[in-house]
């Protein structure tokens, strides 16, 4: 503490999310697809993330067995305590459950519900969640509690989307590609509910997109190119989501 | 340009495997069912026909007393007789080498022809009607002992054949006789005294009968007598007429095809086997061909965007109906010639089932051609329409439309919500509930789906408990003693005492059954009078509602089925007529009505009966009770009792009637449980499957949101719980409902049953069924076990 106040280097933070020599093949022999080849990641508490990249270059990969989705072929990933390359399913489904939000690029909300259940439903097995109504409210959705998916706007959906990821304020926040499906003024809505999450919860915050403006929000900006990180930049001046356009 | 959709169409069909299976098992029961049922049916039609016309079966039957051969000019020159013959038939006891029990045989005369010099074997008998066919050995001569040829069901079950000696009791008179072979006769082809079939207990021989005339005193005379019909005769006129001839002798009216008694239990079946193998098929086809509609018609609304493509390369609407049409009928053509193949099976088991009760000289099962086409054409027709009905809609649409997702599906706060009363559901809850009340349809006709498969498990089953509600109430609470005997005359009531005095004998009681015509309002029934104790003890009348009643101190009491036919009511009176040893006539006050399951009956009190008739007659038959220790000597003392014509042994009635319907009852209910369960899995694993498959994308969501697998196949299978649960029930209603209208349909002049249905049944359909539902259930539980979590992040179908 007293380097610190000696006006030092500020001390190592402790990483979230630690990935060494990550790789991930999909079949074998000489038709295998090397997704990741070998990748090395710490992601910090609080810390907003963009993976950018073509299609196949292993952004996907990452973010799957970031959020255990999917099981790497060697090394090692790592989230705080939990063991991810090595979990099975049931530690996976309760990784899942307590540390990890996911966004959708298609929202994936279940049409037979409300805003307000299908925020529910994850709270419902939340240990300290904040209500539907909190979350939706948060993502700006507060006069469209009661309304079914079918009565609101792609935007609309994706944001009743992120409240559902938020809602049991997870460690992390996992989005692909949230505004792939949606226009340009949407998407910044859309975009500006993660930065509120990320900046008023300080939920950790990792976006994959195509869209190389988005990476301007971004604390880091890591650009995966066939397997591997090709690329990491750091924004010293992020810019706020209001501010972009494509 | 077809040919790629050519092998997407057998990939589809690869794919769809195991729903395929599914649906192929219930469309081949339903048209082995079908085809397996009827053609049986009319391969029994088939074979009686032709047995009738080969054998010369006759038109009209007559029993007298005791009428003079010199009456054969009369009765040959009524209006109308073809042909005519008579004969001599006496019920007897046989003494069979080691059974314990007294049999009963009926023993018919021949009328042998001279052997000729140069023929080694005996000559056929003469037979104008009802010829007896030959199966094994040869003809009875005139020699002795007494040579008889005996009915084949019999001989087989008793292991009678040529050169088998055994002993009759021929009118008091104990005598050997020589089985020289066996015979088959159209009037036996199920063969029995009373009602139940009886080839342990019942014989029929035919001998020589001159040896019966002389044995029974008949010298010149007759007591059967049978004729035909010329083609423009009037049946009913023909029979008035040989009433009035043979009134005198003791005639007791005679009857045609319909009622003798054989052809009536021949006739009665396959008008049951009409009903059962076109009701419960029809059910079973129309059940299968709705299952193989949904089915499609879902598989169609997933391949939406499968659909828009082809359209977006070119392909036309009508191929890309015709694609899927194709894959309907291949999955239905499947299931079709699969259920040819079964029906073939299932028609020749059944048709062995019947050949252990009637006697044809052939049986052979034939497939029903036109049965075939239809049963191939509702399915493949349920089928096309099935997959058209789907595709309509979606080739309706632009290809651009239809290759987006389809848009949100819409919802709104159900019913239940609306009045306030889901307040507390959580949101898996309403998931369910709210799926179920967007598409009501689709869920009211899985729900009815499986609730027909109840019912029909239900209305196979039911026949068991029927059958064992009949056996309980004739063999328990009617008949109270242990034997029932027959006199070969009538005896005074002294002769109780009599009886009493046998060894083993607890108690007797003593009847009196006569041949009466009953009028009222102008119709006539020709009937039995039963004359009973006021109380009876040991052979009781059994209301189906009130239980037994006594006798009533005046007047008669007549059952339900009789009241009907001569539309009588309590306080109205009823001519009756005495026709066997006299004609005396009185008119009698009903004082009751009874439900009772068989015939027209008609009781009153024995001593009353008696001082009506006015003759010396005392009764004709007795019920006792036996001391069980003291079997052997009371049959060793009744089978050398010369009045006792015939005697009926409870114990052994009853294990050979439950033998028989065991057997052929208990593969009725095994098929059709089967069948009901195939049918419960193919609705349960489509509709869970289909369910799957359109919400797979969300499960899969929710599965990456957190939920563990237990969690969402909660979710995907409640749905499919709650339709279950609704299902049993309704199936228990729709199963009683199906009985009843069965039984209605089945219901003849003679039978009165009433549907009895045990809870076990309704507890063991349910559970078969609750079975089938389950283990579809967890076959598409691992199917969401192994749900691909990644692709829903990136995929919209």
């Amino acid at each position: 503490m007293a380097a610190w106040e000696d006006g030092m280097a500020e001390p190592e933070r402790t990483a979230v999310f630690v990935a060494r020599g990550l790789t991930k093949d999909y079949g074998q022999g000489p038709t295998a697809v090397h997704a990741l080849r070998g990748v090395d990641l710490d992601i910090y508490p609080g810390e907003f993330i963009v993976l950018l990249g073509a299609s196949g270059s292993g952004k996907s990969t990452l973010l799957n067995i970031l959020g255990g989705l999917d099981s790497a072929t060697a090394g090692v990933a790592r989230w705080r305590e939990h063991e991810l390359t090595q979990a099975g399913d049931a530690d996976l489904t309760r990784y899942r459950r307590e540390h990890v939000g996911f966004v959708f690029q298609f929202y994936n909300l279940i049409p037979s519900l409300t805003a307000r259940e299908n925020v529910a439903l994850v709270t419902d097995l939340a240990a300290h969640p904040m209500s539907p109504q909190e979350a939706l409210e948060l993502v700006g959705l507060g006069q469209r509690l009661d309304h079914f998916i079918s009565q609101l706007s792609g935007g609309e959906q994706q944001r009743v989307a992120i409240a559902r990821a938020i809602a049991k304020r997870p460690d992390v926040l996992l989005c692909d590609e949230p505004t792939g499906a949606l226009d340009c003024a949407t998407g910044i809505l859309v975009l500006q509910a993660i930065e509120k999450v990320n900046r008023e919860l300080g939920t950790t915050v990792v976006v994959i997109t195509h869209n190389v403006p988005i990476s301007l929000m971004a604390d880091r900006v890591l650009r995966l190119a066939d397997g591997r990180i090709a690329q990491t930049q750091v924004n010293t001046q992020k810019q706020e989501a209001a501010t972009l356009a494509w | 340009m077809l040919k790629a959709l050519h092998i997407k169409l057998w990939r589809d069909l690869w794919q769809l495997r195991a729903q395929a299976l599914t649906i192929a098992v219930v469309v081949a029961c339903g048209v082995a069912g079908f085809v397996g049922e009827f053609s049986t049916h009319e391969s029994l039609k088939g074979s009686r026909d032709a047995y009738y016309l080969a054998s010369r079966f006759a038109d009209v039957f007559a029993s007298v007393r005791r009428a003079p051969l010199t009456l054969r000019e009369k009765v040959a020159a009524l209006d109308g007789v073809a042909q005519l013959q008579l004969s001599t038939a006496f019920d007897v006891q046989l003494d069979l080498p080691e059974v314990l029990q007294s049999v009963t045989a009926r023993f018919i005369s021949l009328e042998l022809r001279a052997q000729s010099m140069h023929s080694a074997s005996a000559p056929e008998p003469r037979q104008s009607l009802n010829v007896l066919t030959l199966r094994s050995g040869r003809w009875p001569q005139r020699v002795a002992p007494l040579e008889a040829v005996v009915s084949e069901r019999f001989a087989q079950v008793r292991g009678l054949h040529a050169g088998s000696t055994l002993v009759a009791l021929l009118n008091g008179r104990r005598e050997r006789v020589h089985i020289v072979g066996t015979v088959l006769s159209p009037e036996y082809v199920y063969a029995t005294r009373g009602g139940a079939p009886d080839d342990q207990w019942f014989g029929v021989f035919w001998v020589d009968g001159e040896r019966l005339a002389t044995a029974f005193d008949m010298d010149g005379a007759f007591n059967q007598l049978a004729l035909s019909l010329d083609a423009s005769a009037n049946e009913s006129a023909v029979i008035a007429a040989l009433d009035r001839l043979l009134e005198p002798y003791g005639g007791v009216g005679a009857v045609n095809r319909d009622k003798q008694l054989s052809n009536a239990i021949v006739k009665n079946e396959l008008a049951e086997q009409r009903v059962l193998g076109t009701v419960l098929p029809g059910i079973f086809l129309t059940v299968a061909v709705f299952i193989l509609n949904v089915v499609l018609s879902r598989q169609v609304v997933t391949q939406r965007a499968q659909i828009a493509t082809l359209k977006a390369l070119g392909y036309t609407d009508a191929q890309i109906a015709a694609h899927y049409i194709a894959l309907a009928v291949l999955l239905s053509t499947l299931g079709t010639l699969a259920g040819l193949l079964l029906s073939l099976w299932l028609g020749q088991v059944l048709l062995q089932m019947y050949a252990q009760v009637f006697r044809f000289t052939q049986l052979e099962y034939h497939s029903v051609p036109w049965v075939v086409v239809v049963s191939v054409l509702l399915v493949t027709l349920g089928a096309a329409l099935g997959a058209f009905s789907a595709i309509r809609s979606v080739v309706r649409l632009s290809p651009a439309q239809a290759m987006q997702p389809p848009a949100p599906p819409l919802f709104k706060p159900t019913l239940l919500e609306r009045l306030g009363l889901a307040r507390r559901w959580d949101a898996s809850t309403l998931m369910v509930v709210r799926n179920i009340e967007r598409r009501p349809m689709r869920a009211a006709m899985t729900v009815l789906g499986i609730a027909a498969a109840v019912a029909l498990q239900i209305s196979g089953a039911f026949w068991l408990d029927a059958i064992a509600h009949i056996v309980d109430v004739q063999f328990r609470l009617v008949q109270q003693g242990d034997v029932l005997l027959n006199f070969n005359r009538p005896v005074k009531l002294t002769a109780a005492q009599h009886l009493q005095r046998l060894p083993g004998v607890l108690d007797a009681e003593l009847q009196r059954n006569e041949p009466v015509r009953c009028s009222a309002h102008g119709r006539t029934v020709d009937t039995v009078l039963s004359g009973y104790a006021l109380q009876p003890a040991l052979l009781r009348v059994i209301d189906e509602d009130r239980g037994a009643l006594p006798m009533p101190e005046h007047g008669v009491m007549i059952n339900a089925l009789l009241a009907r036919e001569l539309g009588l009511q309590v306080g109205e009176r009823v001519q009756i007529e005495f026709r066997l040893w006299h004609r005396r006539q009185a008119s009698l006050v009903v004082t009751e009505v009874v439900r009772t399951m068989f015939g027209k009956q008609v009781f009153m009190e024995l001593g009353a009966m008696n001082r009506l008739a006015g003759d010396d007659a005392g009764a004709t038959d007795a019920a006792l009770r036996i001391d069980p220790t003291q079997l052997e000597g009371f049959y060793t003392a009744i089978k050398s009792a010369p009045a006792i014509a015939a005697v009926a042994d409870k114990a052994s009635l009853l294990r050979s009637f439950n033998e028989t319907t065991a057997r052929n009852l208990g593969f009725f209910t095994t098929v059709l449980t089967l069948f009901a369960v195939a049918m419960a899995v193919g609705i349960t694993y489509n509709s869970a499957r289909i369910a799957l498959s359109e919400r797979a994308w969300e499960l899969a969501s929710l599965r990456v949101l957190g939920m563990t697998r237990a969690e969402v196949s909660v979710l995907l299978l409640s749905e499919l719980a709650l339709e279950l649960l609704t299902a049993l029930p309704l199936g228990g209603v729709l199963g009683y409902g199906l009985a009843a209208g069965l039984m209605q349909l089945m219901a003849s002049e003679n039978i009165d049953f009433p549907v009895v249905i045990a809870p076990s049944t309704y507890g063991w359909a349910a559970l078969c069924v609750l079975a089938a539902g389950v283990a579809s259930a967890l076959v598409v539980r691992r199917h969401i076990d192994r749900l691909d979590l990644v692709a829903v992040l990136k995929l919209r179908e």
